[in-house]
Protein backbone atom coordinates (compact mmCIF):
# COMPACT_ATOMS: atom_id res chain seq x y z
CA UNK A 1 0.00 0.00 0.00
CA UNK A 2 2.71 2.00 1.00
CA UNK A 3 4.87 1.24 -2.52
CA UNK A 4 1.79 2.66 -4.74
CA UNK A 5 1.78 6.04 -2.67
CA UNK A 6 5.17 6.65 -3.37
CA UNK A 7 4.99 5.57 -7.20
CA UNK A 8 2.34 8.20 -7.01
CA UNK A 9 4.20 11.11 -5.41
CA UNK A 10 7.32 9.65 -7.49
CA UNK A 11 5.45 10.87 -10.85
CA UNK A 12 3.79 14.03 -9.31
CA UNK A 13 7.23 15.08 -8.73
CA UNK A 14 8.66 14.22 -12.54
CA UNK A 15 5.59 15.31 -13.99
CA UNK A 16 6.44 18.76 -12.22
CA UNK A 17 9.97 18.70 -12.92
CA UNK A 18 8.66 17.55 -16.44
CA UNK A 19 6.99 20.91 -16.81
CA UNK A 20 10.17 22.90 -16.71
CA UNK A 21 11.68 21.17 -19.33
CA UNK A 22 8.42 22.18 -21.82
CA UNK A 23 9.03 25.66 -20.33
CA UNK A 24 12.60 25.40 -21.67
CA UNK A 25 11.84 24.30 -24.75
CA UNK A 26 9.08 26.93 -25.97
CA UNK A 27 11.54 29.75 -24.75
CA UNK A 28 14.35 27.97 -26.80
CA UNK A 29 12.17 27.60 -29.87
CA UNK A 30 10.86 31.54 -29.77
CA UNK A 31 14.25 32.69 -29.57
CA UNK A 32 15.84 30.23 -32.06
CA UNK A 33 12.70 31.83 -33.96
CA UNK A 34 13.61 35.71 -33.66
CA UNK A 35 16.79 34.93 -35.14
CA UNK A 36 15.92 33.01 -37.97
CA UNK A 37 12.86 35.05 -38.81
CA UNK A 38 14.54 38.33 -38.51
CA UNK A 39 17.11 36.78 -41.17
CA UNK A 40 14.39 36.13 -43.47
CA UNK A 41 12.79 38.69 -43.06
CA UNK A 42 15.49 40.38 -44.05
CA UNK A 43 16.82 38.32 -46.93
CA UNK A 44 13.45 37.77 -48.29
CA UNK A 45 13.14 41.97 -48.41
CA UNK A 46 16.74 42.80 -49.84
CA UNK A 47 15.73 38.91 -52.30
CA UNK A 48 12.42 40.95 -53.58
CA UNK A 49 13.86 44.50 -53.63
CA UNK A 50 17.06 43.58 -55.41
CA UNK A 51 16.19 40.28 -57.49
CA UNK A 52 14.68 42.66 -60.59
CA UNK A 53 17.97 44.03 -61.04
CA UNK A 54 20.07 41.84 -61.12
CA UNK A 55 20.77 41.43 -64.76
CA UNK A 56 24.06 40.38 -66.85
CA UNK A 57 24.17 43.98 -67.63
CA UNK A 58 24.23 44.69 -63.46
CA UNK A 59 27.59 42.68 -63.27
CA UNK A 60 29.30 44.71 -66.58
CA UNK A 61 28.30 47.96 -66.01
CA UNK A 62 30.31 50.40 -64.27
CA UNK A 63 28.75 52.98 -61.62
CA UNK A 64 26.78 55.83 -63.10
CA UNK A 65 24.38 58.68 -61.99
CA UNK A 66 21.47 56.73 -63.81
CA UNK A 67 20.54 54.32 -61.40
CA UNK A 68 18.88 52.09 -63.87
CA UNK A 69 22.64 51.67 -65.61
CA UNK A 70 24.39 51.22 -62.81
CA UNK A 71 26.34 48.31 -62.03
CA UNK A 72 28.86 46.55 -60.03
CA UNK A 73 31.54 45.80 -62.39
CA UNK A 74 34.21 47.93 -60.47
CA UNK A 75 33.42 46.85 -57.14
CA UNK A 76 33.59 42.77 -57.48
CA UNK A 77 36.37 42.86 -59.71
CA UNK A 78 37.97 45.68 -56.24
CA UNK A 79 36.47 42.86 -54.26
CA UNK A 80 37.82 39.96 -56.05
CA UNK A 81 41.14 41.45 -56.48
CA UNK A 82 41.44 42.67 -52.69
CA UNK A 83 40.85 38.98 -51.60
CA UNK A 84 43.35 37.47 -53.92
CA UNK A 85 45.83 39.81 -51.97
CA UNK A 86 44.60 39.36 -48.56
CA UNK A 87 44.63 35.53 -49.20
CA UNK A 88 47.73 35.60 -50.60
CA UNK A 89 48.99 37.93 -47.51
CA UNK A 90 47.29 35.59 -44.57
CA UNK A 91 47.90 32.22 -45.45
CA UNK A 92 50.97 31.80 -45.33
CA UNK A 93 51.45 34.05 -42.30
CA UNK A 94 49.04 32.56 -40.66
CA UNK A 95 50.10 28.86 -41.22
CA UNK A 96 53.38 29.26 -40.75
CA UNK A 97 52.74 31.35 -37.47
CA UNK A 98 50.61 28.43 -36.29
CA UNK A 99 52.45 25.82 -36.85
CA UNK A 100 55.28 27.73 -35.10
CA UNK A 101 53.04 28.29 -31.91
CA UNK A 102 52.44 24.72 -31.83
CA UNK A 103 55.05 22.36 -33.10
CA UNK A 104 58.21 24.92 -32.86
CA UNK A 105 58.09 27.46 -30.50
CA UNK A 106 59.51 26.53 -26.64
CA UNK A 107 56.88 26.72 -23.56
CA UNK A 108 57.68 29.74 -21.86
CA UNK A 109 55.96 32.62 -20.97
CA UNK A 110 56.77 35.02 -23.83
CA UNK A 111 55.16 32.50 -25.79
CA UNK A 112 52.36 31.84 -23.24
CA UNK A 113 51.89 35.80 -23.77
CA UNK A 114 52.26 35.48 -27.22
CA UNK A 115 49.47 32.86 -27.67
CA UNK A 116 46.83 35.16 -25.61
CA UNK A 117 47.51 37.97 -27.67
CA UNK A 118 46.76 36.53 -30.55
CA UNK A 119 43.61 34.77 -29.71
CA UNK A 120 42.66 38.67 -28.13
CA UNK A 121 43.36 39.98 -31.42
CA UNK A 122 40.65 38.56 -33.20
CA UNK A 123 38.57 40.51 -31.30
CA UNK A 124 40.17 44.02 -31.99
CA UNK A 125 37.30 46.42 -33.61
CA UNK A 126 38.30 46.47 -37.59
CA UNK A 127 38.34 50.42 -38.23
CA UNK A 128 41.83 49.65 -35.53
CA UNK A 129 42.91 47.45 -38.71
CA UNK A 130 42.05 50.16 -40.53
CA UNK A 131 44.00 53.27 -39.05
CA UNK A 132 47.25 50.63 -38.57
CA UNK A 133 46.92 50.24 -42.40
CA UNK A 134 46.46 53.76 -43.36
CA UNK A 135 49.56 54.79 -41.30
CA UNK A 136 51.81 51.78 -42.12
CA UNK A 137 50.80 50.43 -45.42
CA UNK A 138 49.64 53.85 -46.94
CA UNK A 139 52.05 56.92 -45.63
CA UNK A 140 54.50 55.10 -43.83
CA UNK A 141 55.52 51.88 -46.80
CA UNK A 142 54.24 54.27 -49.44
CA UNK A 143 51.16 51.73 -50.77
CA UNK A 144 49.11 54.38 -51.34
CA UNK A 145 45.38 54.00 -51.71
CA UNK A 146 45.37 51.00 -53.60
CA UNK A 147 44.55 47.17 -53.80
CA UNK A 148 47.55 46.14 -52.12
CA UNK A 149 47.14 48.21 -48.82
CA UNK A 150 43.32 46.97 -48.40
CA UNK A 151 44.18 43.56 -49.19
CA UNK A 152 47.02 43.86 -46.83
CA UNK A 153 44.63 45.38 -43.90
CA UNK A 154 42.05 43.01 -44.19
CA UNK A 155 44.67 40.19 -43.84
CA UNK A 156 45.83 41.82 -40.67
CA UNK A 157 42.46 41.24 -39.58
CA UNK A 158 41.71 37.50 -40.94
CA UNK A 159 45.33 36.61 -39.63
CA UNK A 160 44.45 35.61 -35.91
CA UNK A 161 41.55 33.61 -37.74
CA UNK A 162 43.75 31.86 -39.74
CA UNK A 163 46.71 30.85 -36.90
CA UNK A 164 43.84 29.81 -34.56
CA UNK A 165 42.31 27.81 -37.24
CA UNK A 166 45.49 25.91 -37.90
CA UNK A 167 46.43 25.37 -34.36
CA UNK A 168 43.32 23.99 -33.75
CA UNK A 169 43.41 22.11 -36.99
CA UNK A 170 46.80 20.89 -36.15
CA UNK A 171 46.21 19.73 -32.32
CA UNK A 172 43.30 17.80 -33.14
CA UNK A 173 45.94 15.40 -34.85
CA UNK A 174 46.18 12.49 -32.28
CA UNK A 175 49.52 12.16 -30.40
CA UNK A 176 49.98 8.89 -31.65
CA UNK A 177 50.28 10.03 -35.02
CA UNK A 178 52.91 12.67 -34.41
CA UNK A 179 54.84 10.46 -32.20
CA UNK A 180 54.65 7.70 -34.61
CA UNK A 181 56.51 9.61 -37.32
CA UNK A 182 59.11 10.99 -34.57
CA UNK A 183 59.86 7.21 -33.62
CA UNK A 184 61.03 6.66 -37.05
CA UNK A 185 63.05 8.99 -37.42
CA UNK A 186 61.44 11.59 -38.71
CA UNK A 187 62.52 15.20 -37.92
CA UNK A 188 60.27 18.80 -36.97
CA UNK A 189 59.84 19.92 -40.32
CA UNK A 190 59.57 16.26 -42.22
CA UNK A 191 56.53 16.08 -39.56
CA UNK A 192 55.54 18.98 -40.17
CA UNK A 193 54.88 19.06 -44.09
CA UNK A 194 54.17 14.79 -44.32
CA UNK A 195 52.20 14.70 -41.75
CA UNK A 196 50.83 17.65 -39.29
CA UNK A 197 49.83 19.64 -42.25
CA UNK A 198 48.46 17.21 -44.86
CA UNK A 199 45.93 15.85 -42.12
CA UNK A 200 45.03 19.40 -40.77
CA UNK A 201 44.36 20.97 -44.08
CA UNK A 202 40.72 20.32 -44.13
CA UNK A 203 40.31 22.28 -40.65
CA UNK A 204 43.41 24.96 -42.20
CA UNK A 205 41.31 25.52 -45.24
CA UNK A 206 38.10 26.15 -44.04
CA UNK A 207 39.47 28.84 -41.61
CA UNK A 208 40.91 30.50 -44.34
CA UNK A 209 37.66 30.52 -46.22
CA UNK A 210 35.52 31.83 -43.32
CA UNK A 211 38.19 34.14 -42.32
CA UNK A 212 38.06 35.44 -46.08
CA UNK A 213 34.58 35.65 -45.86
CA UNK A 214 34.70 37.56 -42.99
CA UNK A 215 37.13 40.08 -44.58
CA UNK A 216 34.67 39.97 -47.76
CA UNK A 217 32.22 42.20 -46.07
CA UNK A 218 34.33 44.26 -44.23
CA UNK A 219 33.76 47.77 -44.79
CA UNK A 220 35.19 50.19 -41.93
CA UNK A 221 39.24 49.50 -42.36
CA UNK A 222 38.39 50.03 -46.23
CA UNK A 223 36.96 53.23 -45.77
CA UNK A 224 39.77 54.40 -43.59
CA UNK A 225 42.17 53.43 -46.20
CA UNK A 226 40.23 55.56 -48.72
CA UNK A 227 38.46 53.29 -51.14
CA UNK A 228 36.88 55.54 -53.47
CA UNK A 229 33.09 55.35 -53.76
CA UNK A 230 32.28 56.26 -57.41
CA UNK A 231 34.71 54.59 -60.03
CA UNK A 232 34.23 53.61 -63.52
CA UNK A 233 37.41 52.07 -64.69
CA UNK A 234 38.75 48.95 -63.72
CA UNK A 235 42.51 48.23 -62.46
CA UNK A 236 45.32 47.23 -65.00
CA UNK A 237 44.69 43.67 -66.07
CA UNK A 238 47.49 41.41 -64.63
CA UNK A 239 47.68 39.54 -67.54
CA UNK A 240 49.72 41.65 -70.63
CA UNK A 241 50.24 40.50 -74.28
CA UNK A 242 54.03 40.93 -74.17
CA UNK A 243 56.33 39.75 -72.35
CA UNK A 244 56.75 39.52 -69.33
CA UNK A 245 52.82 38.50 -69.82
CA UNK A 246 52.14 39.25 -65.92
CA UNK A 247 51.68 42.31 -64.05
CA UNK A 248 51.55 43.41 -60.89
CA UNK A 249 50.55 47.69 -62.14
CA UNK A 250 47.16 46.99 -60.63
CA UNK A 251 48.33 46.45 -56.85
CA UNK A 252 49.01 50.05 -56.34
CA UNK A 253 45.34 50.71 -58.49
CA UNK A 254 42.68 52.70 -56.95
CA UNK A 255 39.50 50.68 -55.99
CA UNK A 256 36.02 50.22 -54.67
CA UNK A 257 34.72 47.11 -52.77
CA UNK A 258 31.47 45.44 -52.82
CA UNK A 259 30.16 47.14 -49.36
CA UNK A 260 31.54 50.48 -50.17
CA UNK A 261 29.33 50.44 -53.51
CA UNK A 262 26.29 49.42 -51.21
CA UNK A 263 27.24 51.45 -48.68
CA UNK A 264 27.45 54.42 -51.35
CA UNK A 265 23.83 53.67 -53.44
CA UNK A 266 21.82 53.39 -49.54
CA UNK A 267 23.17 57.24 -48.74
CA UNK A 268 21.64 58.50 -52.29
CA UNK A 269 18.63 59.76 -51.67
CA UNK A 270 16.64 58.55 -55.32
CA UNK A 271 14.38 55.53 -54.22
CA UNK A 272 15.85 53.31 -57.56
CA UNK A 273 19.74 53.70 -55.79
CA UNK A 274 17.93 51.72 -53.25
CA UNK A 275 16.97 48.70 -55.34
CA UNK A 276 20.96 48.95 -56.68
CA UNK A 277 21.61 48.96 -53.15
CA UNK A 278 19.63 45.51 -52.33
CA UNK A 279 20.86 43.55 -55.36
CA UNK A 280 24.69 44.09 -54.90
CA UNK A 281 23.84 42.94 -51.04
CA UNK A 282 21.93 39.67 -52.70
CA UNK A 283 25.62 39.60 -55.09
CA UNK A 284 27.40 40.01 -51.30
CA UNK A 285 25.24 37.39 -49.52
CA UNK A 286 25.51 34.77 -52.34
CA UNK A 287 29.48 35.26 -52.32
CA UNK A 288 29.53 34.87 -48.77
CA UNK A 289 27.32 31.84 -48.27
CA UNK A 290 29.25 30.23 -51.56
CA UNK A 291 32.35 30.40 -49.64
CA UNK A 292 31.01 28.97 -46.52
CA UNK A 293 29.14 25.98 -48.38
CA UNK A 294 32.94 25.53 -50.18
CA UNK A 295 34.54 25.60 -46.69
CA UNK A 296 31.40 22.56 -45.45
CA UNK A 297 31.84 20.95 -48.73
CA UNK A 298 36.12 20.85 -48.23
CA UNK A 299 35.89 19.98 -44.69
CA UNK A 300 33.71 16.82 -45.60
CA UNK A 301 35.72 15.74 -48.32
CA UNK A 302 38.98 15.75 -46.93
CA UNK A 303 38.20 14.42 -44.00
CA UNK A 304 36.72 11.22 -45.20
CA UNK A 305 39.28 9.55 -45.70
CA UNK A 306 40.75 10.34 -41.66
CA UNK A 307 39.47 8.50 -39.17
CA UNK A 308 40.16 9.31 -35.41
CA UNK B 1 69.96 -3.25 -7.92
CA UNK B 2 72.57 -6.02 -8.63
CA UNK B 3 71.74 -8.13 -11.56
CA UNK B 4 71.76 -11.75 -10.50
CA UNK B 5 71.61 -13.91 -13.27
CA UNK B 6 72.21 -17.10 -14.17
CA UNK B 7 76.07 -18.25 -15.09
CA UNK B 8 74.70 -20.14 -18.05
CA UNK B 9 73.42 -16.57 -19.65
CA UNK B 10 76.61 -14.47 -19.17
CA UNK B 11 78.19 -15.75 -22.07
CA UNK B 12 75.24 -14.09 -24.45
CA UNK B 13 75.76 -11.24 -26.02
CA UNK B 14 74.76 -7.89 -24.51
CA UNK B 15 72.67 -5.73 -27.51
CA UNK B 16 72.20 -2.76 -24.40
CA UNK B 17 72.93 -2.15 -21.23
CA UNK B 18 71.46 0.19 -18.71
CA UNK B 19 73.38 1.75 -16.16
CA UNK B 20 72.19 3.48 -12.96
CA UNK B 21 68.83 5.22 -14.72
CA UNK B 22 67.18 7.47 -13.52
CA UNK B 23 64.11 9.57 -15.20
CA UNK B 24 62.24 12.89 -14.21
CA UNK B 25 58.87 14.49 -15.48
CA UNK B 26 59.47 17.68 -13.72
CA UNK B 27 60.05 17.13 -9.99
CA UNK B 28 58.50 13.54 -10.33
CA UNK B 29 61.28 10.67 -10.13
CA UNK B 30 59.42 8.13 -12.52
CA UNK B 31 62.89 5.80 -12.61
CA UNK B 32 64.61 4.68 -9.97
CA UNK B 33 68.34 3.92 -10.72
CA UNK B 34 67.63 1.07 -13.13
CA UNK B 35 70.66 -1.10 -13.97
CA UNK B 36 69.60 -4.20 -16.67
CA UNK B 37 70.47 -5.80 -19.77
CA UNK B 38 69.13 -6.19 -23.22
CA UNK B 39 69.99 -9.79 -24.76
CA UNK B 40 71.17 -9.77 -27.93
CA UNK B 41 68.15 -11.00 -30.38
CA UNK B 42 66.32 -12.24 -27.31
CA UNK B 43 63.10 -11.00 -26.20
CA UNK B 44 62.84 -8.56 -22.82
CA UNK B 45 59.16 -8.51 -21.33
CA UNK B 46 58.86 -5.54 -18.55
CA UNK B 47 55.73 -6.43 -16.31
CA UNK B 48 54.36 -4.60 -13.12
CA UNK B 49 51.87 -2.33 -12.16
CA UNK B 50 50.00 0.03 -14.30
CA UNK B 51 52.10 3.53 -13.52
CA UNK B 52 55.39 1.34 -11.83
CA UNK B 53 57.25 3.25 -14.96
CA UNK B 54 57.23 0.27 -17.34
CA UNK B 55 56.50 2.39 -20.45
CA UNK B 56 58.42 5.35 -19.35
CA UNK B 57 61.39 3.26 -19.21
CA UNK B 58 60.63 1.94 -22.63
CA UNK B 59 60.37 5.37 -24.01
CA UNK B 60 64.14 6.26 -23.04
CA UNK B 61 65.20 3.83 -25.56
CA UNK B 62 64.19 5.80 -28.46
CA UNK B 63 64.46 9.17 -26.63
CA UNK B 64 61.00 9.74 -26.70
CA UNK B 65 60.58 11.97 -23.92
CA UNK B 66 63.04 14.53 -25.52
CA UNK B 67 59.54 15.15 -27.37
CA UNK B 68 58.41 17.03 -24.28
CA UNK B 69 59.57 20.05 -22.11
CA UNK B 70 60.91 19.35 -18.42
CA UNK B 71 61.92 15.81 -18.45
CA UNK B 72 65.34 14.79 -17.50
CA UNK B 73 67.58 11.63 -18.00
CA UNK B 74 70.26 10.51 -15.16
CA UNK B 75 72.63 7.54 -16.16
CA UNK B 76 73.07 5.50 -19.16
CA UNK B 77 72.01 3.26 -21.68
CA UNK B 78 74.87 1.89 -23.92
CA UNK B 79 74.27 0.34 -27.39
CA UNK B 80 76.68 -2.57 -28.09
CA UNK B 81 78.53 -3.09 -30.41
CA UNK B 82 79.72 0.72 -30.32
CA UNK B 83 79.64 1.10 -26.97
CA UNK B 84 77.73 4.75 -27.37
CA UNK B 85 75.29 6.20 -24.61
CA UNK B 86 72.08 7.20 -26.64
CA UNK B 87 70.93 9.22 -23.28
CA UNK B 88 74.40 11.13 -23.81
CA UNK B 89 72.98 15.17 -24.96
CA UNK B 90 75.57 15.19 -27.98
CA UNK B 91 73.75 11.71 -29.01
CA UNK B 92 70.98 13.49 -31.44
CA UNK B 93 67.92 11.58 -30.63
CA UNK B 94 66.83 11.43 -34.17
CA UNK B 95 69.99 9.01 -34.35
CA UNK B 96 68.67 7.05 -31.84
CA UNK B 97 65.32 6.72 -33.35
CA UNK B 98 66.60 5.75 -36.48
CA UNK B 99 68.33 2.88 -34.79
CA UNK B 100 65.46 1.52 -32.47
CA UNK B 101 62.03 1.41 -33.57
CA UNK B 102 59.20 1.40 -31.52
CA UNK B 103 55.23 0.32 -31.61
CA UNK B 104 52.83 1.58 -29.89
CA UNK B 105 49.91 0.61 -27.70
CA UNK B 106 46.80 1.61 -30.15
CA UNK B 107 47.48 1.19 -33.80
CA UNK B 108 48.70 4.28 -35.41
CA UNK B 109 49.20 4.10 -39.00
CA UNK B 110 48.99 7.19 -40.32
CA UNK B 111 46.28 8.01 -42.75
CA UNK B 112 48.11 7.32 -46.29
CA UNK B 113 48.60 3.99 -48.14
CA UNK B 114 49.85 0.55 -46.78
CA UNK B 115 52.78 1.08 -48.72
CA UNK B 116 53.22 4.67 -47.96
CA UNK B 117 53.27 3.71 -43.96
CA UNK B 118 55.91 0.72 -44.52
CA UNK B 119 57.76 3.05 -46.41
CA UNK B 120 57.77 6.35 -44.56
CA UNK B 121 60.32 5.63 -42.78
CA UNK B 122 62.49 4.99 -45.49
CA UNK B 123 61.33 7.73 -46.84
CA UNK B 124 63.13 9.88 -43.87
CA UNK B 125 66.18 8.45 -44.66
CA UNK B 126 66.26 9.59 -48.38
CA UNK B 127 65.88 6.58 -49.94
CA UNK B 128 63.64 7.47 -53.46
CA UNK B 129 64.66 4.78 -55.67
CA UNK B 130 61.47 3.34 -56.16
CA UNK B 131 62.42 -0.69 -56.44
CA UNK B 132 64.25 -0.29 -53.36
CA UNK B 133 61.39 1.30 -51.55
CA UNK B 134 59.31 -1.96 -53.28
CA UNK B 135 61.51 -4.70 -52.41
CA UNK B 136 61.93 -3.38 -48.70
CA UNK B 137 58.24 -3.03 -48.04
CA UNK B 138 57.59 -6.62 -49.53
CA UNK B 139 60.37 -7.62 -47.33
CA UNK B 140 58.86 -5.74 -44.24
CA UNK B 141 55.01 -7.13 -44.75
CA UNK B 142 56.30 -10.36 -45.19
CA UNK B 143 58.44 -10.15 -42.18
CA UNK B 144 55.57 -8.91 -40.31
CA UNK B 145 52.72 -11.63 -42.07
CA UNK B 146 51.00 -9.10 -43.29
CA UNK B 147 51.96 -9.62 -47.23
CA UNK B 148 49.69 -12.52 -48.38
CA UNK B 149 46.64 -10.16 -47.15
CA UNK B 150 47.70 -6.58 -48.61
CA UNK B 151 49.60 -7.56 -51.44
CA UNK B 152 46.96 -6.93 -54.18
CA UNK B 153 46.05 -3.74 -52.30
CA UNK B 154 49.05 -1.83 -51.37
CA UNK B 155 47.46 1.80 -52.07
CA UNK B 156 44.38 1.39 -49.90
CA UNK B 157 44.16 3.37 -47.01
CA UNK B 158 46.03 1.35 -43.99
CA UNK B 159 42.39 2.89 -41.73
CA UNK B 160 40.72 -0.48 -43.90
CA UNK B 161 42.66 -2.46 -42.51
CA UNK B 162 41.16 -4.50 -39.33
CA UNK B 163 42.84 -3.47 -36.10
CA UNK B 164 44.82 -6.40 -35.66
CA UNK B 165 46.41 -5.62 -39.56
CA UNK B 166 46.76 -1.91 -38.22
CA UNK B 167 48.84 -3.33 -35.78
CA UNK B 168 51.36 -5.61 -38.25
CA UNK B 169 51.64 -2.68 -40.46
CA UNK B 170 52.92 -1.02 -37.43
CA UNK B 171 55.63 -3.72 -36.49
CA UNK B 172 56.15 -3.87 -41.13
CA UNK B 173 56.77 -0.10 -40.94
CA UNK B 174 59.07 0.03 -37.67
CA UNK B 175 60.66 -3.25 -39.20
CA UNK B 176 61.22 -1.74 -42.73
CA UNK B 177 64.41 0.37 -41.43
CA UNK B 178 66.14 -2.09 -39.69
CA UNK B 179 66.28 -1.71 -36.46
CA UNK B 180 68.65 -2.80 -33.88
CA UNK B 181 66.17 -3.04 -31.05
CA UNK B 182 62.51 -2.96 -31.52
CA UNK B 183 60.22 -1.76 -29.27
CA UNK B 184 56.96 -3.23 -28.44
CA UNK B 185 54.65 -0.69 -25.81
CA UNK B 186 51.82 -3.00 -24.83
CA UNK B 187 50.90 -4.23 -28.64
CA UNK B 188 48.27 -5.49 -27.81
CA UNK B 189 46.29 -4.10 -25.13
CA UNK B 190 44.00 -2.60 -27.90
CA UNK B 191 43.11 -5.69 -29.89
CA UNK B 192 40.88 -9.05 -29.24
CA UNK B 193 42.21 -12.41 -28.31
CA UNK B 194 42.49 -13.90 -32.00
CA UNK B 195 44.43 -10.50 -33.58
CA UNK B 196 46.34 -10.84 -29.83
CA UNK B 197 47.60 -14.30 -30.63
CA UNK B 198 48.86 -13.40 -34.04
CA UNK B 199 51.10 -10.47 -32.74
CA UNK B 200 52.50 -12.44 -30.04
CA UNK B 201 53.35 -15.58 -32.97
CA UNK B 202 54.88 -12.33 -35.04
CA UNK B 203 56.72 -10.95 -32.21
CA UNK B 204 58.36 -14.75 -31.37
CA UNK B 205 59.19 -15.20 -34.83
CA UNK B 206 61.07 -11.99 -35.17
CA UNK B 207 63.54 -12.39 -32.17
CA UNK B 208 65.76 -14.15 -34.89
CA UNK B 209 66.09 -11.17 -36.53
CA UNK B 210 66.12 -8.38 -33.98
CA UNK B 211 66.29 -7.53 -30.30
CA UNK B 212 63.04 -7.00 -28.34
CA UNK B 213 61.70 -4.80 -25.60
CA UNK B 214 58.01 -5.69 -24.81
CA UNK B 215 56.08 -3.83 -22.08
CA UNK B 216 53.13 -5.97 -21.00
CA UNK B 217 50.74 -5.47 -18.73
CA UNK B 218 49.72 -9.44 -19.30
CA UNK B 219 51.63 -11.83 -17.68
CA UNK B 220 50.98 -14.91 -19.26
CA UNK B 221 51.77 -12.47 -22.44
CA UNK B 222 55.27 -12.16 -20.80
CA UNK B 223 55.47 -16.13 -19.96
CA UNK B 224 54.94 -16.96 -23.39
CA UNK B 225 56.98 -14.77 -25.52
CA UNK B 226 59.76 -13.67 -23.51
CA UNK B 227 63.25 -14.87 -22.77
CA UNK B 228 63.56 -12.41 -19.65
CA UNK B 229 61.77 -10.63 -17.86
CA UNK B 230 61.97 -7.61 -15.48
CA UNK B 231 59.27 -6.97 -12.81
CA UNK B 232 59.08 -2.99 -11.87
CA UNK B 233 57.33 -1.40 -8.97
CA UNK B 234 56.89 2.35 -7.95
CA UNK B 235 59.53 2.99 -10.70
CA UNK B 236 62.02 0.55 -9.49
CA UNK B 237 63.41 -2.59 -11.18
CA UNK B 238 62.77 -5.02 -8.70
CA UNK B 239 63.47 -8.55 -10.17
CA UNK B 240 65.05 -9.48 -13.50
CA UNK B 241 66.06 -12.86 -14.86
CA UNK B 242 65.40 -15.48 -17.20
CA UNK B 243 61.32 -15.64 -17.67
CA UNK B 244 61.34 -19.04 -16.08
CA UNK B 245 62.80 -18.37 -12.96
CA UNK B 246 60.84 -15.17 -12.78
CA UNK B 247 57.40 -17.13 -13.10
CA UNK B 248 58.62 -20.26 -11.36
CA UNK B 249 60.68 -19.41 -8.25
CA UNK B 250 61.47 -15.72 -8.16
CA UNK B 251 63.53 -14.63 -5.60
CA UNK B 252 61.64 -11.76 -4.14
CA UNK B 253 58.74 -11.95 -2.28
CA UNK B 254 57.20 -8.80 -4.13
CA UNK B 255 57.34 -10.56 -7.22
CA UNK B 256 56.17 -13.63 -6.17
CA UNK B 257 52.54 -11.19 -5.15
CA UNK B 258 52.11 -10.02 -8.38
CA UNK B 259 53.05 -13.13 -10.29
CA UNK B 260 50.69 -15.02 -8.16
CA UNK B 261 48.13 -12.23 -8.16
CA UNK B 262 48.27 -11.10 -5.19
CA UNK B 263 48.25 -8.08 -5.94
CA UNK B 264 48.42 -5.47 -9.32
Amino acid sequence: MRSVNNLEEIRRIISLHKRWDLIFLIVGVVALMIAILIFMALFLHMLIEGMPRLSLDFFTSFPSRRPESAGILSAWVGTTLVMLVTAFAAVPLGIGSGVYLEEYAPKNLLTEIIEINVTNLAGVPSIIYGLLALGLFVYQLGFGQSILAAGLALALLILPVVIVATREAIRSIPVTIREGAYALGATKWQTVSDHLLPYSSAGILTGIIIGLARAIGETAPIITIGALTFIAFLPPSPIKSEFPYLSFEWLTAPFTVMPIQMFNWVSRPEEAFQLNAAAAGLVLVAMTLAMNGLAIYLRYRMRKNIKW
Amino acid sequence: MQLELDKSTESVKYKSEVKDLSFFYGGFNALKKIDMVLHDKKITALIGPSGCGKSTFLRCFNRMHDLYPGNRYDGQIILYPDNVNILASSVDPIEVRMRISMVFQKPNPFPKSIYENVAYGLRVRGIKQRAILDEKVEIALRNSALWDEVKDRLHDLAFNLSGGQQQRLCIARALATDPEILLFDEPTSALDPIATASIEELITDLKNKVTILIVTHNMQQAARVSDYTAYMYLGELIEFNVTDTIFIKPKNKQTEDYITGRFG
